[in-house]
């Protein structure tokens, strides 16, 4: 019995471990990122647990820790080389060629490598975070969140497909930021960096993060996503139809937005991205 | 081919959708109506109203008004030497300084020189400035006449012009908040805590960083304010919770709640009041000799204070 157990219980920390350096390289976008900025040395993270947000209870300069990260790098390095996991497999498969039950392929609306689109508002997928995407998917299929393309589509996906699907976007690389941000100009610049405090609406870096990069997994991205689908939906928050979000915040502050200011504030942070090769 | 029709037929339904969405798109604006006298300072319906951002007039003067107003946002990025902590200025003072309910600059800067009991002497502004560094920041105090000193004084005359020298400005600190009606709890807080707080402040009030950089502040913990700070007392926090948070839901929580809350964020260990003495008893009876401070007291079998790494942070280790 234990000739069996033993080599399954090895297989299963060898996975563990490899998915902690997955955890630790996080997202290659969020690694790009990094270059864009100087990082106060104080506040370098050395271990999470999650990609994009690091808890500051968690620095750790130990040695021990460092090993453990090289050790786990190693383990990941020879796992990766093995062939990736088949969940992402069975995502990348869906987002290119949709599932048997009909659906069609994520990427014939979100593009090939979700990247979203411009012209059509259809918003940027990769990057964004796992939770996110799934709660999104969750809300789409329920009702909750109205949008006459996406409800059927998400009806049509299984659990394990919404998880596989998830993970998949969440693993492709976040928006580039365009070099040397545009000059804070117009309401929308105003608005995004500053706020509107005499209507009681606080600036959206100040939880979507610096340039609207994000904060995951319950403050997505801005920058990268398109004017149309920014505007659309302060829209749906304003009219009822996007669940009103963590604690209702966004729903609470769409109302206090006028239409021109919802326009304003969706083309700045579409202006930060715009002009980067995908 | 299959594929290249159903994006032909998603492109015109969503045209369609487009369209009709158009037609009746007439979004509610629903302005939260302010009521209370103290809600409509806040909105700057009435009361005092500082100029806008981009009316800081270029040359000298202006340059160094804006300088102040960079350190305020950003401290640790352009104060460094003297933040010891992950806070910005503005991490309580919202709205960089500006917001009537969360202790505006300009109405600070107009009550000075003022007689503090917290050190029992009268200070000037630039050393009340100096008690936030080394409190607030948990830093350490940068000198008088410092270029950070100057450019900070800069940008509060400058937010507070036209403001009367020497008014009991309203909206100044945060507005007070009636005891509460049943003694403020641990364990009811930890409640409000997670259901409101934890989602920017994260499960262990540790806060949320993006890309290496600070977005919720800490709220304990080693890289938040120290114990000397005046946000240790409970009363102030829970003043300032009441009005001002969550963020863009300031008012939201009931008076209970915000005592509740204030009481078990103060319940936790942050940095060593840089005036202790050697005992934690001691410098409760020196400096913390108020119901409202947590400090020297013992909660769920912690004496809060006893372990307290040294005050001052990163600004210590680098000297």
């Amino acid at each position: 019995m234990t000739t069996f157990v033993a080599p399954i219980l090895a297989g299963k920390a060898l996975l563990e471990l490899a998915g902690q350096a997955w955890r630790h390289v996080g997202n290659p976008s969020a690694a790009a990122a990094q270059h864009r900025r100087l990082t106060p040395e104080r506040l370098r993270p050395c271990a999470s647990s999650r990609p994009f947000v690091l808890s500051l209870a968690r620095w750790d300069f130990s040695l021990a820790n460092t090993r453990q990260h090289f050790l786990a790098l190693a383990i990941m390095a020879a796992v990766l080389g093995m062939g990736r996991p088949r969940a992402d497999e069975a995502g990348a498969a869906i987002a290119a060629n949709g599932t048997p039950a009909g659906l069609a392929a994520c990427a014939s609306c979100h593009g090939a490598k979700g990247e979203g689109n411009a012209d059509t508002g259809f918003p940027r997928l990769a990057g964004l975070a796992a939770p996110y995407i799934q709660s999104q998917l969750a809300a789409f299929a329920s009702g909750r969140r109205e949008n006459p393309i996406m409800t059927p589509l998400a009806k049509m996906l299984n659990a394990a497909e919404t998880e596989a699907v998830a993970d998949y976007y969440a693993n492709l690389p976040g928006a580039a930021l365009r070099k040397g941000t545009p000059a804070p100009s117009g309401d929308g610049a105003i608005i995004a960096l500053e706020g509107s405090w005499s209507k009681n609406i606080p600036p959206c870096v100040a939880c979507h993060g610096p340039d609207g990069i994000g904060v995951s997994p319950d403050f997505p991205p801005l920058a990268g996503q398109p004017a149309a689908y920014l505007q659309a939906q302060l829209e749906a928050w304003q009219q009822g139809k996007r669940p009103p979000g963590p604690l209702g915040v966004m729903e609470a502050i769409a109302k206090r937005l006028s239409p021109a200011e919802a326009k304003a504030v969706a083309d700045w942070f579409a202006s930060l991205t715009q002009g980067t090769s995908e | 081919m299959r594929k290249l029709a159903f994006v032909r037929v998603l492109l015109l339904s969503l045209a369609v959708f487009g369209i009709l969405a158009h037609g009746q798109a007439q979004p509610r604006s629903e302005v939260l109506a302010p009521s209370g006298l103290a809600d409509r300072i806040r909105a700057g319906e009435m009361g005092f109203r500082p100029p806008p951002q981009d009316a800081i007039q270029p040359g000298p003067y202006g340059e160094m008004v804006r300088l102040g107003r960079d350190i305020f946002n950003e401290t640790g990025q352009y104060a460094r030497p003297f933040v010891g902590d992950a806070l910005r200025c503005s991490s309580c003072h919202l709205d960089a300084g500006r917001l009537a309910g969360a202790s505006p600059l300009w109405a600070a800067w107009v009550a000075f020189p003022e007689y503090r009991a917290k050190n029992e002497h009268v200070n000037t502004f630039a050393e009340r400035l100096q008690g936030c560094f080394r409190f607030s920041m948990n830093g350490k105090p940068p000198p008088l006449g410092d270029k950070v000193i100057v450019a900070l004084e800069s940008y509060s005359a400058w937010l507070a012009q036209g403001a009367p020298v020497g008014a009991d400005m309203p909206g100044r600190g945060y507005p007070k908040l009636a005891k509460p009606g049943s003694q403020a709890d641990y364990g009811r807080g930890q409640t409000v805590y997670a259901s409101k707080c934890a989602l920017c402040h994260g499960p262990d009030g540790q806060g949320q960083l993006t890309d290496g950089q600070v977005v919720f502040p800490p709220l304990w913990g080693n890289q938040s304010y120290n114990w000397g700070a005046g946000m240790e007392m409970v009363d102030t926090a829970a003043a300032f919770i009441k009005a001002n948070m969550p963020l863009g839901l300031g008012g939201t929580l009931s008076d209970q709640d915000s005592w509740d809350v204030a009481l078990f964020m103060n319940s936790h260990e942050r940095p060593q009041d840089p005036r202790f003495t050697g005992s934690v008893a001691e410098t409760r009876q020196k400096f913390h000799h108020s119901p409202w401070s947590m400090y020297g007291q013992t909660v769920a079998g912690h004496l809060l204070g006893s372990t307290s790494v040294p005050g001052g942070g990163s600004t210590q280790r680098e000297e």
